[in-house]
């Protein structure tokens, strides 16, 4: 007999609206089950009513968090339909941000971990840490977040010379503010007893439920988009692909902590070689075809497929992103844990609903689409279908 | 000065609710938490249920399936409340706005007092925002 704990949707541990029931006997919890599609936006749909052009900053906005990454993939997409590769200076500023970016939503998932973990300590400094690179954002795109940088074939600004020596300050004070955390907290008994051995994924796991990125890399599955499928400037400059083979929660922090390292690396060496010269292709028509464009974004692969009929809007526009596979981790993880930690298992993926939220629209013979009630009810339905189950 | 307007002038409680918001809303809400903007000097801070709370923060486009939530969530508040639309998204819909799943935005819904726009809105907008809706309470 097993009880059923609710968590969620609007929990002041989770950011966003999701709803987790988790099957408990005691204190251990037996198996659990997610209900998402509340940040449902209707993505694909939109994207096909909005020109080439459009379509990046539309896609920006898939997440707050990671946009620089999906509009990348985007960008890539439509240069793959025409055929065109972005100047040498385009593809080393785009390498820039993107890595900014990982920096950023790296220190915010350290941040929100100490959160959950009760270390407000962790979370004020790891946001403190992450300010100064969204001020080197700023400083390149214009915006701290939503950077509206990328453009198929290029990017939209230049960069004045003048501001490198200040963001490679930034970049310096990051690195040893980063080596100062990674210090604190695997010196910390009680941080390491709460992650060291809890919610293990074992590679077969991780392999079969198709994880992706720090995830995947946490459990000793060694994929990396930036080393396997070379784009931007990654095969240009020296840097490591992070691997930990034990799968447990500690695992996927040390990989996040040292990719950190690993980014402002790739910073360092990028901002060194940049070359001069233009920083787009122009491309004037976009003729029929299909391409895709894949890159690793912070929390794994996210994957672009476009396909055009010779106008100026895209036939189709398929958007995958990394979460959507790295969410159903949650069951083998949360299995045979207690009911402490499955929070903190479930963050441990840092998901992010906004990229993942997807609906099925059930329209058979011309009826009306479902409403929200409906979808809730049948929520609750299913709810009581598992809890008779049970 | 009434009992209610007294009961705003100093620390307002803060209650976040991700109506489909990106996440960009919700960071930059969370940055002003954080030692550089540290909106706590102003006394506000996040709290855990909308029961606790003086202010209803109200981030993103309000899809169908959170739309029941979002009411029942301002029906829970204890009145009276101020309610907040953030984002470009909370004031107008935003770039979703042709979507299918929209419901929003939020005025439609519930009685708004402040609208933060932007996408995302600077913390130093939010910051800005709220201190204005406390003198205007």
């Amino acid at each position: 007999m097993s009880t059923i704990i609710p968590i969620g949707p609007f929990h002041p541990v989770l950011e966003e609206p999701e709803y987790i029931q988790l099957y408990v006997n005691g204190e251990t919890v037996e198996s659990a089950d997610i209900d998402l599609g509340r940040i449902h936006r209707g993505m694909e749909l939109l994207a096909q009513e909005k020109t080439f052009d459009q379509d990046i900053f539309l896609v920006e906005r898939i997440c707050g968090i990671c946009s620089a990454s999906h509009s990348w993939a985007a960008s890539l997409a439509i240069e793959d339909i025409v055929g065109v590769t972005p100047p040498d200076r385009a593809r080393y500023l785009r390498t820039i941000v993107h890595e900014l970016e990982r920096l950023h939503s790296h220190m915010l998932w350290v941040g929100l971990a100490g959160h959950i973990l009760g270390y407000w300590t962790v979370f004020m400094w790891g946001w403190k840490y992450r300010e100064p690179v969204l001020d080197a954002l700023e400083m390149i795109t214009g915006n701290r977040q939503h950077y509206a940088w990328y453009k198929a074939g290029g990017v939209r600004r230049d960069v004045a010379d003048e501001i490198w020596p200040e963001i490679l300050k930034i970049i310096d004070e990051f690195d040893k503010n980063t080596d100062m955390l990674i210090g604190a907290i695997l010196d910390d008994p009680v941080i390491l007893s709460r992650l060291k051995g809890v919610g293990i994924l074992t590679k077969e796991d991780a392999i079969h439920y198709g994880c992706l990125g720090p995830t995947a890399r946490g459990s000793g599955v060694d994929i990396d988009v930036r080393r396997d499928d070379d784009y931007g400037a990654y095969s240009e400059v020296d840097w490591d692909v992070i691997v930990q083979p034990d799968g447990d929660c500690l695992a996927v922090s040390v990989v996040r902590l040292l990719e950190m390292k690993e980014a402002c690396k790739i910073i360092k060496q990028c901002i060194e070689k940049l070359p001069g010269g233009p920083i787009v292709t122009e491309i004037r028509d976009i003729p029929r075809g299909e391409g895709v464009g894949h890159i690793e974004a912070p929390r794994g692969e996210s994957f672009h497929y476009i396909r055009s009929n010779g106008t100026n809007m895209p036939e189709r526009h398929k958007m995958r992103a990394p979460t959507f596979l790295n969410i159903p981790s949650f069951r083998p993880r949360v299995k045979g844990e207690t009911i402490s930690d499955a929070v903190l298992i479930f963050a441990v993926i840092d998901p992010c609903y906004s990229c993942t939220e997807r609906m099925a629209v059930l329209d058979p013979s011309g009826k009306p689409f479902m409403t929200g009630q409906d979808l809730i009810k049948l929520s609750h339905e299913k709810t009581e279908k598992l809890r008779r189950e049970f | 000065m009434g009992a209610t307007s007294w009961g705003f002038k100093k620390s307002l409680w803060v209650f976040h609710l991700n109506a489909g918001a990106c996440n960009a809303c919700d960071i930059e809400v969370l940055d002003c938490l954080c030692p550089r903007f540290d909106i706590e000097r102003f006394g506000m801070k996040l709290v855990g249920s909308v029961k606790h709370a003086d202010v209803l923060l109200v981030s993103g486009f309000v899809s169908r399936k959170v739309l029941p939530q979002v009411i029942e969530t301002y029906e829970q508040a204890p009145k009276p409340v101020a309610v907040v639309a953030l984002g470009s998204c909370g004031c107008t819909g935003g770039i979703f706005r042709d979507g299918y799943n929209f419901a929003g935005p939020v005025d439609k819904l519930i009685p708004v007092d402040a609208y933060i726009p932007g996408c995302p809105p600077r913390p130093e907008a939010i910051i800005d925002g709220i201190v204005k809706l406390m003198g205007k309470l």
